[in-house]
């Protein structure tokens, strides 16, 4: 009974050690993502013409990445860039002003409204069902084991379970 | 030698649909009169490869002696084309590509048929299936796309020359490279649905394919970073990978042969995931074929499309067969694909394999959907958009933060369930390595709130110090024990560790070759970029280092016009280069393109593009990008293929199967593999 007790305090003070390490871990996880918090708005003109915008040459570059020898778009779609950053709209009003110029084909990916909202969407919702599915196998498995080697009925295959046993943990 | 090619082709074309048709017939039948059409059929086979082979060679030969009478060779050679571009011809063009697919189709197809006698019967199923690949794509050479297609008319006295962007010696190894793996998935398809079709008992067809899945594998992923790499060095945009639908194409039966490789363990080793297995290499193949598609059916706009043409349909309706043929057997013999055993715990190297192919698949998915998502996205709503690099990174890296994850915890949890204790034992190390990776990069200047992309990088190059940490303890935890038995030292007991297991250990590699060329891709968040007309003398700042300007030339030759700057390069103050951008225009095809000058060193590379010419002022205008870690990216990859080749070396154990082991002398191996952990 007290070498019950003795291994039942002693699990509990591993979980402990490893209840702390998990809090250690998080508290400075937690830490290192909010050090340095910050804001940089000078990087707008980089953040628009290299994640937003694409040249509409046909090249399908990102805007400030279109090195076409003669492109006859991307120096003017600059030039219209910077003056409107220079002017002080905001992201969405540069970038409405593109898509009226030039067409929805100008922006670099899919808006997250209407229609488009599913490009996003659906990677993610196939992971997720992925994940589900293989969650709800997993569960359905645990639920009706298969035969183990000491259950009646499964003797007489020792051999293939040694096999088995051989070929799971050779080197 | 245009007809002699044209007569070549259709010769092969009979072989093949002889080798397909009777090889067919004498497999539904059991008698030995089958045995010898068998053989007849396999002869057929290997013949095909020859008649294949003296088709690309007359090809080769007109592209040498500059016969313009060919249509593919007036326009895609000139007499000026220097002769390793030669060469390069056979694949630059739509024709000339599809005999190169015929090509190395009946090569592979080759060395299977010769080494038919590691199992008759089930090489035999893979010869007519390979031959079934080989009607089609010699069907559209005989008739869709003739590659000596005769010029109407008269015969202009010089061709059009290769595309200049061509005109690079990566260029005549990456489309091969690329091709190797795309055709090479043919051969662990028809293995696997040989297999499926004859009910094929155990699973000595997945040890047969092994080597040939890894090969054509690591022959794809060559493939795939030459590309990213000629990108990189002729492109001039800065960058290698910029998610064009053609470089997804490569990827997506990338990624599906990544997960298979992984998942085909489990059925190795526990005969689990059969169905899964098998659906993974039929949507390998059929990715090979639709990445083949997209480049030649103009569905998608691409800077790599050949013109958009009919044989697109071909494609499509390829696709249908194949993915018919493929439901078919598979619903005629599921019965036969049924797991012998069943996941035990979520925390097992099962469950770790299961979700790396959840992950895995995820990401060929939303590469998938993102590629065709424009053609969606048009036919609801009417507006053709653009789905570009943005939406790739957005979607994508969250998924390979997790698979990086994933490559670090994966090796160190046991088959069947892993206890808590063994989890904190194996872990604390890889965890606290990554917790304090990510301190030190945010103490070091890094930060993550401000930019989302600042905080992946964190996570990747974190994540990766992870994987190598885990790695490592992997190596030392089984060479010490090797050590404990032997007595040797640490090297040699780390040599004889990898002898024993060599896929095992050459996998860790490759695992770190990941991790190395994924800290190549954090860096990339931190690139930047200046522009500026620089005249003699001008000079140009761009983090610490000073380009001036020193002058500006021009040059000619038979093949091409140039002009160049000579850009000398200080870092913090002092000389370090003399760099040398340059933009050429090649006269036959009247196109321009940009040879960016690279600096490269361990930490960044300094990468300068002409990017353009003021005819007001006659000064260049130079592009300077500052990319760091660049160089891990490559040598990311390097690692990777030594990975793979070490993989593929035999294990020292099954070199010496023929050999009596005595009993005793086995038993303490059997330890120490329980030890250093189970298998895989």
């Amino acid at each position: 009974m007290t070498l019950k007790t003795n291994m039942g305090s002693a699990k509990a003070g591993e979980l402990l050690t490893a209840t702390r390490w998990m809090q250690v871990i998080a508290v400075v996880l937690f830490s290192v993502f909010f050090l340095g918090a910050g804001d940089d708005f000078e990087a707008r003109f980089n953040t628009l013409g290299h994640k937003k915008l694409i040249c509409v040459c046909g090249c399908n570059q990102i805007l400030l990445e279109c090195n076409h020898v003669g492109c006859t778009y991307s120096d003017r779609m600059r030039n219209e860039l910077i003056a409107a950053v220079q002017r002080g709209d905001s992201d969405d009003l540069v970038l409405q002003a593109f898509v009226q110029k030039y067409g929805p084909i100008v922006l670099a990916a899919p808006t997250t409204t209407g229609f488009n909202r599913i490009a996003w969407i659906m990677p993610f919702a196939v992971l997720l069902a992925g994940f589900a599915f293989a969650g709800m196998i997993v569960l359905s498995w645990k639920n009706k084991p298969l035969l183990s080697p000491g259950t009646p009925g499964a003797g007489g295959q020792l051999e293939e379970f040694k096999e088995q046993a051989r070929r799971e943990t050779e080197l | 030698m245009p007809y002699f090619g044209s007569f070549a082709l259709l010769c092969a074309l009979a072989l093949s649909l002889y080798c397909l048709v009777v090889g067919a017939i004498s497999l539904l039948r059991e008698n030995p009169a089958s045995q010898r059409l068998t053989e007849t059929a396999r002869r057929a086979g290997i013949a095909t490869f020859i008649a294949v082979a003296a088709a690309a060679a007359a090809l080769l030969w007109s592209a040498f002696h500059d016969d313009f009478s060919v249509a593919y060779i007036l326009h895609h050679s000139n007499r000026d084309l220097p002769i390793p571009y030669k060469f390069a011809v056979l694949w630059s063009g739509q024709e000339g590509s599809l005999l190169f697919w015929s090509l190395l189709l009946g090569a592979y197809g080759f060395v299977l048929r010769l080494r038919h006698k590691v199992d008759i019967r089930l090489t035999a199923y893979a010869s007519v299936i390979l031959a079934g690949v080989q009607v089609f794509f010699l069907l559209l050479l005989n008739f869709a796309a003739k590659p000596f297609a005769l010029m109407q008319g008269e015969i202009p006295p010089d061709g059009n020359g290769l595309n200049p962007l061509l005109q690079y010696p990566e260029m005549v190894i990456h489309p091969p490279m690329l091709y190797l793996g795309y055709v090479g998935m043919s051969v662990p398809f028809a293995f696997a649905l040989g297999a499926l079709i004859m009910r094929y008992p155990g699973e000595k067809w997945i040890h047969i394919t092994r080597r040939w899945t890894m090969v054509t594998w690591m022959f794809l992923t060559c493939g795939i970073f030459l590309g990213s790499h000629w990108a990189y060095y002729v492109l001039g945009w800065g960058g290698y990978w910029g998610w064009d639908p053609v470089e997804n194409a490569s990827l997506l039966p990338w990624l599906t042969a990544t997960a298979f490789l992984h998942s085909v363990m489990m059925q190795e080793k526990r005969g689990m995931m059969k169905v899964w297995n098998v659906w993974l290499i039929f949507a390998t193949f059929m990715l090979s074929i639709l990445g083949t598609f997209l480049t030649r059916s103009g569905v998608i706009s691409s800077v790599h499309a050949f013109a958009q043409s009919s044989i697109g349909d071909w494609f499509l309706i390829f696709l249908a067969i194949i993915f018919a043929v493929c439901l078919f057997f598979f619903v005629k013999n599921r019965s036969h694909l049924k797991s012998e055993h069943r996941l035990e715990s979520l925390v097992s190297r099962e469950s770790s394999f299961l979700f790396n192919n959840l992950l895995l698949l995820a990401s060929c998915f939303a590469v998938l959907w993102g590629t065709f998502f424009p053609i969606l996205s048009e036919w609801v709503t009417g507006n053709k958009i653009t789905v570009g690099s943005p939406f790739y990174n957005h979607v994508n890296v969250p998924i390979a933060l997790l698979l990086l994850l994933l490559t670090a915890t994966g090796p160190l949890l046991a088959w069947r369930r892993t206890s808590f204790a063994s989890l904190r034992r194996n872990f604390t190390i890889p965890t606290v390595a990554a917790v304090a990776t990510a301190g030190a990069l945010m103490i070091g200047g890094m930060k993550p709130r401000q930019d989302v992309s600042y905080f992946y990088s964190l996570m990747a190059i974190s994540l990766s110090v992870m994987v190598t940490v885990t790695i490592v303890s992997e190596f030392l935890r089984g060479a010490r024990v090797i050590r404990g038995h032997t007595g040797r030292n640490l090297f040699s007991s780390v040599l004889q560790l990898w002898r024993r297991n060599t896929r095992r250990y050459g996998g860790y590699i490759v695992h770190f070759g990941v991790a190395v060329a994924v800290i190549g891709l954090a860096g990339s968040v931190f690139n930047q970029t200046q522009e500026k007309e620089m005249g003699n003398g001008d000079s140009l700042q761009i983090g610490k280092y000073t380009l001036v300007c020193r002058s500006y030339t021009q040059d000619d030759n038979a093949n091409f016009g140039s002009a160049s700057a000579i850009i000398d390069v200080f870092k913090n103050g002092h000389p370090l280069v003399t760099m040398y951008p340059e933009r050429r225009f090649f006269k036959s095809s009247q196109q321009a393109n940009t040879l960016p000058s690279v600096h490269s060193s361990l930490f960044e590379d300094l990468y300068l593009v002409y990017a353009g010419h003021n005819d007001t002022t006659d000064h260049p205008i130079i592009t300077a990008h500052v990319n760091p870690l660049v160089g891990w990216f490559w040598a990311g990859w390097l690692i990777l293929v030594l990975g793979t080749l070490l993989a593929l070396v035999p294990n020292e154990a099954a070199v010496k199967v023929t050999q009596p082991v005595p009993a005793r002398a086995t038993a303490p191996e059997v330890s120490m593999a329980q030890t250093t952990g189970a298998g895989d």
